[in-house]
């Protein structure tokens, strides 16, 4: 094996990790709010979202390629202030497959929040704990299920993005080539050997890790509803 | 003492009433709110927890001001101190029963109120037990044993009982009594149940539309005042059945059916399903002890 393959590959788990990471944080405080309000602005934000899941990664890639790029206002900003390029990076990889894995994490734990009863949150209330005593210790141990199938679908998908990822990260080796455009470069350059290497990996990782999922899933079901 | 003088609006399938409450409660009354779906009962409880907040008025809980639209107060239902049995119980189902009444400790040292809670309400066998594994009887019995853990100054029970078979309902009815008795805690119970009203509580607010239309003694209220009868029991009426000129209606009452014989004027407006109070007074009842 050669150590761009293991580089790659690296890369590539190296950013789904840190995009699931720092996504349970964002999708936890989102997916309950979105679950207890009945705010107006619900369905805009639901829909704002939901987005991802519709449009071509492409699309996104293109718009965020625009934003960050430094010839623009929002790009020479970062650029000036931060000394942060987000065009062809890894920084830029990570937001950007943040904002495209956005549903994977947030829907699963918005239904658990929603599928939990009112009485729970109430009860706990009741019994003198804070929202954020009632979140911690009632509330997300409730939903496990839901957290887990909302990390590892996102951890999943973040590793098989091509579009966004070709869009705004380029091909450059140990910064922004994950495993799914170097199969794709593979291709181009009629390497089919590698190319199978990089895409049995991913097909053998990726039933691995749903695997994991459906039977843990299961198994908390089971201990949980005897 | 307890003054509530609130208004709120329901929106029932009937359209927007107003829920109108301008009343007191005293220290150590078992209270029912007795009334059909929809008649704002619930909606009182959960106001009183704080769980929902009224349109205007004020609650002040022994010269406490709980609510107050006029100064905007609106204490939180975690600084109002009360214990809520919910008609789910709201068990949490990631503790063991244990958990579930040490979570409710402000004080996680004071774990000997965990033991000794336990042992009142006869539990300590499930203490290590997840919720999921109780039956509903149990679930009952620990959703109240929960409520005690923080020594509330009003138990508020939301159709406690209604899910639980008739046998297990009388005997958690006991139970609850008990309770009461033992640490003489104001309780307002939530109830479609006349016998369960019989059996537990000392005063009830009749609801109708959101108006509380009488308050008075259980006896006082559901009877009909006209009859000086010896003997009463509540019953449900299972079937009517006529029979040459007579009516043959089933009643269930204690859970026993029995037979009674009407006439037309007496069956004129009752339906299957009615509450009925069943009166004698020709008759000596027979006291046998079993």
């Amino acid at each position: 094996m050669d150590t761009e393959f293991l580089q790659t590959m690296l890369l590539t788990f190296k950013l789904a990790s840190i995009t699931t990471v720092l996504l349970l944080f964002i999708g936890i405080p989102l997916g309950y709010f979105l679950s207890q309000t009945s705010s107006r602005f619900k369905p805009i934000i639901e829909a704002i979202v939901s987005m991802p899941l519709v449009l071509p990664p492409s699309v996104l890639g293109f718009y965020l390629l625009l934003a960050f790029s430094p010839k623009n206002g929002f790009g020479a900003w970062l650029d000036t202030n931060f000394d942060l390029r987000l065009v062809f990076s890894f920084e830029g990889l990570v937001l950007a497959s943040i904002l495209f894995s956005l549903p994977f994490m947030v829907h699963p734990i918005q239904s658990g929040f929603s599928t939990l009863g009112k009485s729970l949150k109430e009860a706990s209330f009741v019994l003198g704990k804070s929202r954020l005593q009632t979140l911690w210790f009632v509330l997300l141990p409730n939903i496990r299920p839901s957290l887990l199938t909302a990390s590892v679908i996102t951890f999943a998908h973040t590793v098989g993005e091509f579009g966004v990822v070709l869009m705004i990260g380029g091909n450059i080796a140990g910064e922004t080539k994950v495993a799914s455009i170097a199969i794709y470069d593979e291709v181009e350059s009629l390497n089919y050997s590698l190319a199978n290497q990089y895409a049995f990996t991913l097909f053998v990782i990726s039933f691995a890790i749903l695997l994991f999922v459906y039977a843990v899933n299961k198994s908390m079901m089971r201990s949980e509803f005897r | 003492m307890i003054h509530i003088n609130i208004t709120k609006p329901l929106h029932t399938a009937d359209g927007t009433i107003d829920l109108r409450v301008n009343k007191e409660i005293h220290k150590g009354d078992f209270l029912t709110l007795f009334g059909k779906s929809g008649s704002g009962k619930t909606t009182l409880l959960r106001i009183i927890a704080g769980l929902e907040t009224p349109k205007s008025g004020t609650i002040t809980v022994d010269g406490e001001v709980w609510f107050d639209s006029e100064k905007k107060i609106n204490l939180s239902p975690q600084k109002r101190n009360v214990g809520f049995v919910f008609q789910d119980y709201a068990l949490f189902a990631n503790m063991s029963v244990r958990q579930n009444l040490e979570f409710a400790l402000a004080d996680k040292s004071k774990s000997k109120k965990v033991d000794e809670i336990l042992e009142i309400m006869e539990i300590q066998n499930l203490s290590n037990m997840k919720p999921q594994e109780l039956s509903g009887g149990q679930k009952q019995r620990v959703a109240v044993a929960r409520t005690l853990m923080t020594n509330p100054k009003m138990l508020l029970l939301d159709e406690p009982l209604s899910a639980l078979d008739s046998a297990m309902r009388l005997k958690l009815q006991d139970e609850l009594h008990a309770i009461h008795k033992r640490f003489g805690i104001t309780s307002i119970l939530v109830t479609h149940d006349i016998s369960e009203v019989f059996r537990l509580c000392n005063r009830v607010f009749k609801i109708s539309l959101g108006e509380i239309t009488e308050d008075s003694t259980p006896s006082k209220v559901f009877s009909n005042q006209n009859i000086s009868g010896k003997f009463k029991i509540v019953g449900e009426v299972l079937s009517i059945k006529k029979s040459d000129i007579l009516y043959i209606v089933e009643v269930l009452a204690n859970n026993e059916i029995v037979k009674v014989t009407g006439v037309q004027s007496d069956i004129k407006n009752l339906n299957i399903g009615d509450k009925i109070l069943l009166s004698s007074k020709a008759f000596n009842p027979i006291l046998t002890k079993i």
